[in-house]
């Protein structure tokens, strides 16, 4: 019979380990936060993330041989973010009558993302390089990482921001929105889309389909229009 | 649910291509999403096979942020230097954000409605 230290070096090779962690986690995690009346702070993300740091400092586990065996669950955001337009075509309705006020929405609140990083750099002393790798926060990953990239930021810092921020959104913005007195379903769902991206979204389904439609929509314009507001807005302030 | 797998992965890779090839400021899935809306306003309806699978991946979404999230701990250092400018930083501008979208679509909304 092997002893655990050999079956411990057998599993951490292989990526079924982190892959079946990184799901029962998970799982635990949200088991828990239904238990309590899903407390906003016991987040299922949240939570997940920092069992999962956790087991992975004890063991002395580098990043990179975690992510080889959970690749497979963050593999399935591509697809997923194409599932989205069913929901979206689900409102189809709703959106052909609003486009103008929507498309306005998205501009001012693009920019407020935006310029709202910059103002408030100034007043805490940001250093440049953590101000530049947060201007594209509120948007998705990928794109927030290539605009960091050619703006001058650092593209992984950028990650980790996107992610915090998409958290904030997930925790916060529910209640936030709720306590501001905003009740429709299709204004709370493009404001958190649109300032906190996919883990917003996330969330959002979750509370209603029409909420998840319209936050999957703002992330997807606020992708383009940072894209664009983002590289500009450096040039003219910095 | 194969065939259904099959249409997203498809028009996710056919974005991926397409962003590519023309250079685009946007993600390929992002694009597989624009082009599958496309399908459905043109098609009339979602097919049944495609809600379904959809959905189920839908109510997961959260779980597939779970392991970028968990490069956090790559970046610890960095973020303990600069922690508090960082957090009301953060804080500030996504809740800014926030509020301010879902005041100016609100007010926007109810304009429009009292118009039509």
């Amino acid at each position: 019979m092997n002893d655990l230290g050999t079956i411990w070096v057998y599993l951490a090779q292989k990526p079924l380990l982190w892959l079946s962690l990184t799901v029962a986690v998970f799982w635990l995690a949200q088991q828990l936060y239904n238990r309590c009346g899903q407390w906003p702070l016991l987040n299922p993300v949240l939570l997940s993330m920092l069992a999962l740091v956790s087991l992975l400092t004890l063991t002395h586990t580098p990043y990179d041989t975690y992510f080889d065996g959970a690749q497979f669950v963050h593999f399935l955001l591509g697809p997923t973010t194409v599932a989205l337009a069913v929901p979206l075509y689900q409102y189809y309705g709703r959106l052909k009558r609003y486009w103008l006020p929507l498309l306005i929405a998205l501009l001012v609140g693009s920019s407020t993302a935006v310029l709202s990083v910059w103002a408030l750099s100034r007043l805490t002393g940001l250093s440049e390089v953590s101000l530049l790798s947060m201007l594209p926060k509120s948007i998705t990953t990928p794109i927030a990482m290539g605009i960091a990239q050619e703006i001058g930021g650092l593209a992984s810092l950028t990650a980790v921001l996107v992610i915090l921020t998409g958290i904030v959104g997930a925790v916060t913005a529910p209640s936030l929105l709720k306590l501001v007195g905003i009740q429709d379903n299709a204004v709370k769902g493009f404001a958190i889309g649109l300032s906190s991206h996919g883990i917003g979204t996330a969330r959002a389904i979750q509370i209603h389909t029409e909420m998840g439609a319209f936050a999957g929509l703002a992330m997807g314009l606020n992708g383009i229009s940072t894209a664009i507001l983002v590289p500009l807005c450096v040039s003219i302030l910095l | 649910m194969l065939s259904a797998f099959a249409i997203l992965l498809g028009l996710q890779l056919v974005g991926e291509i397409v962003v590519r090839a023309l250079s685009l400021p946007i993600p390929g899935p992002v694009l597989g999403m624009l082009l599958l809306f496309i399908g459905f306003i043109w098609r009339g309806n979602i097919p049944d096979y495609l809600q379904q699978t959809s959905q189920s991946l839908l109510q997961h979404l959260s779980l597939f942020f779970v392991p970028a999230g968990v490069g956090v701990m790559v970046h610890i250092g960095l973020l303990q230097q600069e922690w508090l400018a960082i957090v009301i930083t953060l804080l500030g501008s996504t809740w800014l954000a926030l509020l301010v979208t879902a005041w100016v679509l609100q007010a926007l909304l109810k304009r429009w409605e009292a118009k039509e």
